[in-house]
């Protein structure tokens, strides 16, 4: 845990100095003291600061949805973008770009509508696997790959059919970005972020429980349908305000939590609060490579989490399968 | 303790439970016998809300289970099932989790009290000396204990048990047999068990229910239940049924196909 946090503290620590004007570690200090005027404390608090709590929260929120997703499907392999929430949500950015609202209310109306998409998915997803109030888990993860590939097939026509300088927008969203003008927006993430980490942790110990499995957890006392349906959601919800707002940032969701549980365990008292902060502290430090790699130009941030969290996964199941073991830890 | 009147239920709309009627009595031993797919284990899950009811009434302690929430319900009867707990988690982890039902509604984090509860069932059935191995790392016979030390770390007056002995050699049988029959007899746990083995159920029982096709044949003692006739009918296998000389309860002898016709001849 203690690690986790360092981590998180020093990959922080590094966004804030890293960027096209080099800062050292010693003058943060000092600028910050300083306060306003310097083009030093400009860039720290409005160009960098920003970005740093975005990754925070959105690194946190998707290896949640990750953590609570795998836990509730007892697989290992399931991701927040595996429900086909992102696939709705590229749906919906694609279709504000063409249409040209994105120009109207330039700060909103991308996440607005990324949000939309991503609810349009949740819902019937939600409704076609509940039968007489319990919910199919194994239908859900279907269902949500299903949908994923239409979405993802409706995305690649709006893709053949604009124009170029559209196509270049969607795909720089597809490919997710943390950069963001707005202030409100950065913070409501990072609010509903933490939120549903508080929520999500009064059900930690019935995910301890339901890592036995339903009926298990059944036996313990647990109610089943009613955690099952408000993990899915917290998980949606994490999931469809992370890609409104910051587009497919892929891996996150995958690999850190797959990685927490290899080290933490399978309790989710601990499990939950590790992966948010481990997943907060990889995505800022994999956006600061995006940002400083081949700078100025920058390197958009799934390209990284990509590579690296593709590697860092393989990695892992290696060494796992060594140890002999599989499935859920 | 447990009062089954006219029960019919299954899953879906699919009926598998026909129009069952049982008592199971404080401090009593009852055994499910019955053919595969004949609805044991099914019977144990109506008992704990996990089938639809069609028709009938499950009565525990007087009070309808449809009434009763999942952790009310959880902290009277506990469920030794069949499915194996495989994960990263130690065995007195695993029965710690015995004290979920009695936490309170925010409440994540376990009490001295609850440790010393889950020690004590630990300590009943000999799991302490293996408590901080992995459930993976343990043998067949040692996950069958902490399943059982689970269990009873709910402090549950049922104790529900679907085939703990699959899968045994003769020694863990008995040895997880007896411990039950201690538990029942020491703590007054009631105990209702699904068994495969004829005769482990004739030895243990005071009370044995024979299913067929979802309903029940016939309840009574062993020495009632297990006769010639009757396990031929339902099990449509020829049998012997004899006597243990030393218990002097029934047991069941199979014929295989070429002594019947060696005998028929």
């Amino acid at each position: 845990m203690l690690l986790a946090v360092a981590f998180l503290l020093a990959a922080g620590l590094y966004a804030l100095s890293s960027g096209s004007a080099g800062i050292p570690l010693g003058k943060i200090v000092p600028i910050f003291r300083e306060g306003r005027g310097s083009p030093e404390f400009t860039i720290l608090l409005e160009i960098r600061l920003p970005r740093i709590l975005l990754g925070f929260a959105i690194g946190g929120a998707l290896s949640l949805a990750g953590v609570i997703l795998q836990g509730m499907f007892r697989n290992p392999l399931v991701e927040p973008y595996t429900l086909g929430i992102s696939g709705g949500a590229a749906l919906g950015a694609a279709l504000c770009i063409v249409s040209g609202i994105n120009r109207l209310f330039p700060d909103f109306a991308m996440p607005l509508f990324g949000f939309l998409g991503a609810f349009v998915v949740i819902l019937p997803l939600y409704l076609t696997n509940i039968r007489r109030g319990s919910l199919n888990t194994d239908g859900l993860l279907l269902t949500g790959v299903m949908i994923s590939f239409i979405s993802s097939s409706l995305v690649t026509l709006i893709l053949a059919l604009s124009r170029s300088e559209h196509l270049q927008s969607i795909v720089f969203w597809i490919m997710g970005s943390l950069e963001e003008p707005s202030w409100a927006l950065i913070l409501i993430v990072a609010f509903v972020s933490l939120l549903c980490l508080a929520l999500s942790y009064l059900f930690s110990l019935d995910m301890n429980a339901l890592s036995l499995g339903e009926e298990e957890a059944a036996h313990l006392g647990i109610d089943v349908e009613r955690t099952k349906k408000v993990l899915f959601l917290l998980a949606a919800a994490l999931t469809g305000i992370s890609v409104s707002v910051a587009g497919i940032i892929g891996f996150v969701g995958l690999v850190v939590p797959h990685f927490t549980r290899m080290i933490a365990g399978y309790d989710h008292r601990t499990l939950l609060i590790l992966s948010f902060i481990t997943g907060a502290g990889f995505l800022i430090f994999c956006d600061t490579l995006a940002r400083t790699i081949i700078s100025p130009v920058e390197l958009p941030v799934g390209v990284i989490t990509g590579i690296l969290g593709g590697s860092l996964f393989v990695y892992a199941l290696g060494k796992r399968l060594r140890a002999g073991q599989t499935g859920v830890s | 303790m447990i009062e089954i009147r006219h029960f019919t239920g299954g899953y879906g709309s699919k009926v598998i439970l026909n129009d069952i009627d049982l008592d199971v009595n404080r401090g009593e031993f009852v055994g499910i016998i019955g053919p595969n797919g004949s609805g044991k284990t099914t019977l144990v899950r109506a008992i704990v809300r996990l089938l639809r009811t069609f028709g009938g009434t499950i009565r525990f302690e007087g009070k309808d289970i449809r009434q009763m929430g999942f952790k009310e319900l959880a902290k009277r009867v506990a469920v030794v099932s069949q499915n194996p707990p495989v994960m990263a988690m130690t065995v007195k982890e695993y029965v710690l989790l015995g004290r979920v039902p009695h936490y309170g509604k925010l409440q994540l984090f376990e009490t001295e009290a609850d440790i010393r509860i889950a020690e004590r069932s630990m300590m009943l059935t000999d799991t302490l000396a293996f408590k901080n191995r992995y459930i993976s790392e343990t043998s067949g016979g040692e996950i069958q204990l902490a399943l059982i030390a689970r269990a009873l770390t709910q402090e549950p007056a049922l104790l529900i048990l679907d085939e703990p002995t699959a899968h045994l050699d003769i020694t863990h049988q008995v040895s997880v047999l007896d411990l039950i029959r201690r538990l029942n007899r020491e703590l007054g746990l009631t105990v209702l068990i699904v068994l495969h083995d004829l005769n482990l159920a004739s030895e243990y029982c005071d009370r044995i229910v024979l299913m067929d096709g979802g309903r029940i044949r016939k309840t009574g003692r062993p020495e009632e239940v297990l006769n010639y006739k009757d396990i031929e009918e339902v099990y449509r296998t020829v049998v012997v049924v004899e006597k243990n000389p030393l218990s002097l309860k029934p047991f069941v002898l199979i014929v295989p196909e070429e002594v019947k016709k060696r005998c028929e001849r």
